[in-house]
C-alpha cells in the first residue's frame, strides 16, 4: 500500500470515505513525517496535539456522513495566517510570542470544510523575501538537492518555503501560501509542487498579517493541479470582513480540470525573453511546456506585453509601500516585543522595539517605502509607480480581450539555489520575482505547475495566468500540462 | 538618486527604527541603489495615464456604522506587553 503521506488529497478522501484508513491514521502518518524531518525546518510551529485533536474530530464526522470537502485533510498553514490560539510570528522577532484571539478566515473555511491543522509553516519574515533566509527562526531547507552535490542546502524559495518544503517533502498533504509578488508561485517551482495565486479578492485578506494590501492574495500549495483545485474552493468565497473580498460566486474548480485544451488558445509573451537573456535551459523548458500544450489540442500565439520590462521596479516601489505603512502597527504598544529601558520615552520605545524585532530586510523595505511616500517624494515614486502598474494591467487586459485564453511564461528565471551561497545586492534577490511580479501588479490569477528536472536535477515550474477570476481556465491548462509533463520525480531525500 | 547619511537618518525616525551612526553608510548606499535602478520609470510615459487605485474593478462596499464585534477587552489586551484594566500601559507621554 502506498504509504499515507504519499497519497493527493483527493486519493486521501478517497480513502478515509472508503475506511482504508482513518483520519487521525493520516494526522500520526505526517506528524511522524514532520519528527523525521524536522532538519528541514518546515515548520516554525508544529502542532501535533491540535492535529490529533482535529482528525479524531474528523472522524467522528465522518462516521456521521457529516464529512467536508477537505475532511480530514493534514494540512501546512503558513505562519501569516492567523490562528485562534497558536502562536502566529509571520517569522518575525517582533511577533514571536503573539498569540491571536481571533482565526483567519481562510483557515477558519479550511477548518470548517474539515482540514486538520499539523503546525505553522515557515516564512520570509513579514513575507519579505524570495529564499525564506530572512526568517527570524532560520530558513527552511528545500529537500531537494542538486544531483552533483547531494549534501548541499538549497532554499526552498520564498516567502512561502516552509509551506513549499512540508509539502514537497510530504510533511503535509497540502499547504496555505500567500503571494506578493511570487510568494507561492516560485517556492512551488524551487519544490516542485503546484502553487497557485488566485485573483485578487478571490480569498479573504482578513486575519492574514498584512504585508501590502493592493497585492497580498493567499492560495493553495499541493503535489497536483487537482489538489490545488479542491483547496482553492474551500479557501475562497466572499467576506465582508475584508472590503476587497469579491461578492463572486465560488465555482467547483475541479469541475473543468479534465476538459483539456482543445480550442484554447495561449499567449507567449515575448518580454519573457529578456535583454539580459533568459537562460537555455529554462527557455529550453518553456518551450517543451508550449509543445505539450499545443500537443493537447491548443494554439500558442506569440503575444507582446511592453512594459513587462517595468514591474519589478514598480513592484520595489509599492509593495515596500504599503509595508511602511501596514508594519508601522508594531510599535511595542498591543502586541509583540517592547523595549523599553528606565527613563525612555513613546519615541525611544518605538524606535528601540523596531530595531531589535525587524531583521534586515524588513528594515530595509521600511525605509524605502517611507522615504518614497514621504513629502517631496510622493508623485515622483508612488504616484509613478501606480500609472506604471495601470499600463502593465492594461497589458494584460488588452492580451485577454483581443486573443489569448491563458499566457504562459517561466515562473522562475533559474531553479533553486544553495542556502550557502553568498549574499547577494538586494536588486539581484528581487530579480528572482521577474517573472511572477507582473501577475501580481495586475491582481490576476497565475498558477505554477512542474513540468521538468534540470540539467543539475532540480524541479522548474511553468506558470500560467488567466484572466481575472478564471482560475477553472488555469486550473484547466495546468493539468494538461500537468499530464503532458508526468512529472513524477522526487527529492532525494523520500528515497529508500 | 543617491542618499547620504543625515536623509537616511531621517527617513529611519520618520519610520521609528533606530540606526546605529555606523549602520548609516552602509544602509545609505543600499538603498541608494535600490532607488537607482528605480529610476528606470522614468523612461515610461505616464502623462496621459491614470494611477491604479484599486486592482479589482469594483467599488468598495459600505456597512452599517453599527458595533458588530467586542465586549472582552481581557482578549483583545491579552498580547499587551503590558496592560492595566483593560487598558494599554504606554511610557509617560506628557511630563
Amino acid at each position: 500500500m502506498t504509504k499515507l503521506t504519499d497519497l493527493t488529497i483527493a486519493e486521501a478522501r478517497r480513502g478515509l470515505a472508503a475506511k482504508d484508513f482513518t483520519a487521525v491514521d493520516l494526522a500520526e502518518a505526517h506528524i511522524a513525517a514532520m519528527e523525521a524531518h524536522a532538519g528541514l525546518n518546515a515548520y516554525v510551529t508544529p502542532t501535533p496535539d491540535t492535529a490529533r485533536e482535529m482528525a479524531a474530530a474528523s472522524d467522528a464526522r465522518i462516521a456521521k456522513g457529516e464529512a467536508g470537502a477537505m475532511e480530514g485533510i493534514p494540512l501546512a498553514i503558513k505562519d501569516l495566517f492567523c490562528t485562534d490560539g497558536t502562536r502566529t510570528t509571520a517569522g518575525s522577532n517582533i511577533l514571536g510570542n503573539f498569540v491571536p484571539p481571533y482565526e483567519s478566515t481562510v483557515s477558519a473555511n479550511l477548518w470548517g470544510a474539515g482540514a486538520v491543522l499539523l503546525g505553522k509553516a515557515n516564512l520570509d519574515e513579514f513575507a519579505m523575501g524570495s529564499s525564506n533566509t530572512t526568517s527570524a527562526f532560520g530558513g527552511a531547507v528545500n529537500p531537494w538537492t542538486r544531483a552533483a552535490e547531494p549534501d548541499r542546502q538549497l532554499v526552498p524559495g520564498g516567502s512561502s518555503g516552509g509551506s513549499a518544503a512540508a509539502v514537497a517533502a510530504r510533511l503535509a498533504l497540502g499547504a496555505t501560501g500567500t503571494d506578493t509578488g511570487g510568494s507561492i508561485r516560485q517556492p512551488a517551482s524551487f519544490c516542485g509542487i503546484s502553487g497557485l495565486k488566485p485573483t485578487y479578492g478571490r480569498c479573504s485578506r482578513w486575519g492574514i498579517v498584512a504585508f501590502a494590501s493592493s497585492l497580498d492574495q493567499a492560495g493553495p500549495m499541493a503535489r497536483t493541479v487537482g489538489d490545488v483545485a479542491i483547496m482553492l474552493g474551500a479557501m475562497a468565497g466572499h467576506d465582508p470582513k475584508d472590503s476587497t473580498s469579491a461578492p463572486v460566486a465560488v465555482p467547483d474548480f475541479t469541475a473543468a480540470l479534465e476538459q483539456g485544451v482543445k480550442g484554447l488558445t495561449v499567449g507567449i509573451p515575448k518580454e519573457y525573453r529578456p535583454d539580459e537573456g533568459l537562460s537555455p535551459e529554462i527557455e529550453a523548458i518553456w518551450t517543451r511546456g508550449m509543445e505539450m500544450l499545443k500537443d493537447a489540442g491548443a494554439e500558442t500565439v506569440d503575444i507582446s506585453l511592453p512594459h513587462t520590462k517595468y514591474a519589478l521596479a514598480t513592484y520595489y516601489i509599492i509593495a515596500p509601500a504599503e509595508a511602511s505603512s501596514n508594519l508601522a502597527r508594531y510599535d511595542g504598544v498591543r502586541y509583540g516585543l517592547r523595549v523599553l529601558d528606565e527613563g525612555d520615552g513613546l519615541n525611544d520605545m518605538y524606535c528601540k522595539t523596531r530595531a531589535a524585532g525587524f531583521g534586515a530586510e524588513v528594515k530595509r523595505r521600511i525605509l524605502i517605502g517611507t522615504y518614497a511616500l514621504s513629502a517631496g517624494y510622493y508623485d515622483a515614486y508612488y504616484l509613478k509607480a501606480q500609472k506604471v502598474r495601470s499600463l502593465i494591467a492594461k497589458d494584460f487586459k488588452d492580451a485577454f480581450d483581443t486573443s489569448v485564453d491563458v499566457i504562459l511564461t517561466p515562473t522562475t528565471p533559474s531553479a533553486a539555489f544553495p542556502m550557502d551561497d553568498e549574499p547577494t545586492d538586494p536588486v539581484t534577490m528581487y530579480l528572482n520575482d521577474v517573472f511572477t511580479v507582473p501577475t501580481s501588479l495586475a491582481g490576476l490569477p497565475g498558477l505554477s505547475v512542474p513540468v521538468a528536472l534540470t540539467e543539475q536535477g532540480l524541479p522548474q515550474g511553468l506558470q500560467l495566468i488567466g484572466r481575472p477570476f478564471d482560475e477553472e481556465t488555469v486550473l484547466r491548462a495546468g493539468r494538461a500540462l500537468e499530464k503532458a509533463a508526468a512529472f513524477t520525480a522526487t527529492p532525494r531525500l523520500l528515497e529508500g | 538618486m543617491s542618499l547620504d547619511k543625515e536623509t537616511v537618518r531621517k527617513i529611519a525616525f520618520l519610520a521609528r527604527v533606530d540606526v546605529p551612526d555606523d549602520q548609516l553608510a552602509p544602509l545609505a548606499g543600499e538603498l541608494s541603489g535600490i532607488l537607482d535602478w528605480i529610476e528606470q520609470l522614468r523612461e515610461v510615459d505616464t502623462s496621459a495615464v491614470e494611477p491604479m487605485t484599486s486592482v479589482a474593478e469594483m467599488t468598495l462596499p459600505w456597512r452599517d456604522d453599527a458595533v458588530t464585534d467586542g465586549g472582552y477587552p481581557e482578549r483583545v489586551t491579552a498580547n499587551a506587553p503590558d496592560s492595566q484594566d483593560g487598558f494599554y500601559l504606554v511610557p509617560k507621554v506628557v511630563e
